[in-house]
């Protein structure tokens, strides 16, 4: 009886089995094949050098003996290097403030005035966004000229003195903080102004009959309805300026004397200008704990929304 | 009755409305003020590049006014588009830069369509692992790259190095990622149903993918066709470590370091060759600006 269950089953199954595995298995190649050009692109040109800049930093100036770690402390004994890392962080950090503010007051003027002229201005505000990075920068580097500069025309006309824009070490990094908020603060106001549009309208109706101030429909409306977006935007933007390599690099080439340098112009000069290949990998390896710290919260974002769906 | 509240309200009404429009009013010229001043931060730049371009040498040394073209001419845009070597870096400029779109389409509309649909062993580690190798910036992997094609050259006898055509090779690592992940969001947002009636009817995977769900996500397919675009056109530090010959330069790198030549800086060539690189991605971007912002948004809130 037992057999006979057992048989009836199988003859049930039987007559879909082998379409229905065969079909599974035919399915999941076709997926695989079709995800391979990724998982090859991926996996040669991204995750293996990842690694192998690991151990290319573990190498000596000729990559012909295997040296630990001594390339880390012989950073650390270089007063350049602990430049670097301070202005690495000083200009991340207040460059994606200022980004993050401008972003936020600026998408609250657009979404302020009537839809139907909204687009010519956003149109507008993104134009730096659009260009390419190393052309634009380009102008301001003109702008910033020791001789010809412009702004220091219209500040003598002003009857105010010149200002040796990238001539001067602090002056340099205010050039450098200000060319990367002027780049990058458009991205911010497009998805500032995204997400304004989508806190839905009746919050703010409900909170003014309840009589809420223009403060209090901020704190209680606007900034937890954006809280995601502002974290997730705040976090990209944490990791593209800390790894920014273009702006630096054709403004001030990490000038005067190495006082603008951050990671990645540095590793530059040392790894490929310098041809120290393992010590420029040391550098740029610096980069990585930002980028751990971000995947960490990313991944937790993920699985949190993977949870909840 | 309601006519009744509606008199009341109108009664009601005009003090309090009047103090609210002139609020209204007063926030909107405020608004426009601050617009009107962030709208020229962000525009003096390109503003001064267009300014510049049309200058003379002998006006711009001059320096009389820096911020006005006493004398307009269009010398230096006839001198850039007859210069043989800037028109070799918008070849390879223009070839990299549509290869690469070629390429990042063919690699992750496919990948995102068996990412989304086709479960398979790993495919959802996979989804993430593509999110999380977007956030690999260039500048941590042109050292080991730039080490892995010296030695695949000692292996293989083919130089990789300061050929532009490498360049296609590396950049589909800074768009396929990104593309990969807009095209899941997109492809996530389909009905099942769609899919599962053009199965019943006999469709094959290949058929579902071109005739149903790439015309369906065509914004989405667009989106990323700007996006891989505008990354292959700008991108500044794979060329800038891997080219050097003045033939296998593409623009950005062309224009920094040709056209800055030692102590001589002819500014007027310089801001017409760098308003001219940026011309393709500001033209696709005056024409498509609503794609250009689906695809930057999708990104972030589809994660």
């Amino acid at each position: 009886m037992n057999h006979a269950v057992a048989g009836g089953v199988r003859v049930s199954a039987g007559r879909r089995k082998p379409t229905l595995g065969q079909f599974l298995r035919r399915k999941s190649t076709i997926a695989f094949v079709m995800a391979l050009p990724l998982i090859v692109i991926i996996g040669s040109l991204v995750v293996y050098p990842a690694f192998y800049s690991f151990y290319l930093a573990t190498l000596n100036k000729s990559m012909e003996r295997f040296v630990g770690l001594s390339n880390f402390s012989f950073l650390f004994t270089r007063e350049t290097f602990w430049m670097v890392v301070k202005q690495s962080i000083i200009f991340a950090v207040s460059a994606v403030v200022l980004k993050a503010l401008i972003g936020f007051t600026v998408a609250h003027f657009v979404h302020n005035i009537p839809v139907r002229g909204q687009r010519k201005w956003r149109g507008m505000l993104l134009v730096p966004w659009v260009m390419p990075p190393a052309m634009s920068v380009l102008a301001w580097l003109w702008l910033f000229d020791p001789s010809y500069s412009a702004f220091n025309w219209l500040l003598q006309k002003m009857g105010a003195s010149a200002v040796p824009w990238l001539g001067n070490p602090y002056w340099a990094r205010f050039a450098v903080i200000l060319v990367n908020v002027w780049v990058g603060a458009p991205f911010f106001l497009i998805m500032y102004l995204a997400a304004l549009k989508s806190v839905p309208e009746q919050l703010y109706e409900a909170a003014a009959i309840d009589g809420a101030n223009w403060w209090q429909k901020m704190w209680f409306i606007t900034l937890p309805m954006m809280r995601n977006i502002i974290a997730i935007t705040t976090l990209f933007s944490l990791i593209v300026t800390f790894a920014n390599f273009d702006i630096v690099r054709v403004l001030t080439n990490g000038g005067p004397v190495d006082q603008t340098h951050v990671f990645a112009t540095w590793a530059f000069r040392i790894g490929i200008e310098s041809n120290d290949i393992p010590l420029g990998a040391c550098v740029s390896l610096f980069m990585f704990p930002i980028l751990a710290l971000a995947a960490i919260f990313i991944l937790r974002d993920i699985n949190k929304r993977g949870g909840e769906a | 009755m309601t006519t009744a509240a509606a008199t009341v309200e109108t009664k009601v009404g005009p003090p309090r409305k009047s103090s609210m429009r002139r609020d209204r009013q007063r926030a909107l010229f405020w608004s426009y003020v601050f617009l009107i001043i962030f709208v020229i931060f962000f525009l003096t730049p390109p503003v001064y590049m267009i300014i510049t371009s049309l200058k003379t040498s002998a006006e711009i040394s001059a320096a009389t006014t820096p911020w006005w073209v006493l004398n307009p001419t269009l010398q230096n845009y006839v001198e850039i588009l007859t210069s043989r070597t800037y028109l070799t870096f918008f070849r390879n400029s223009a070839v990299v830069a549509l290869a690469v779109v070629l390429v990042t389409m063919l690699v992750s509309i496919p990948a995102a369509f068996a990412l989304s649909r086709m479960k398979f062993w790993g495919s959802a580690t996979l989804a993430t692992g593509v999110f999380l190798t977007y956030l690999i910036p260039d500048t941590l992997l042109f050292i080991p790259l730039f080490k892995i094609f010296v030695f695949l050259h000692d292996l293989t006898g083919i130089e990789f190095l300061n050929h532009w055509w490498l360049l296609i090779i590396i950049y589909p690592t800074l768009t396929v990622p990104f593309c990969t992940w807009i095209m899941i969001g997109y492809f996530a947002s389909i009905p099942k149903e769609l899919d599962e009636a053009a199965l019943i009817d006999g469709a094959g995977y290949l058929q579902i993918l071109t005739k149903i769900f790439m015309p369906v996500a065509l914004p989405g397919i667009i989106a990323a066709t700007i996006f891989a675009f505008t990354v292959a056109w700008a991108q500044f530090l794979y060329p800038l470590a891997f080219t050097t010959s003045t033939d296998q330069l593409v623009l950005p790198v062309g224009i920094v370091t040709t056209l800055i030549k030692g102590d001589v800086f002819n500014w007027g060539q310089i801001m017409t060759g760098a308003l001219l690189g940026a011309a393709p991605p500001l033209i696709i971007y005056a024409f498509l600006m609503d794609y250009y912002i689906a695809g930057l948004t999708a990104g972030a809130t589809k994660g």
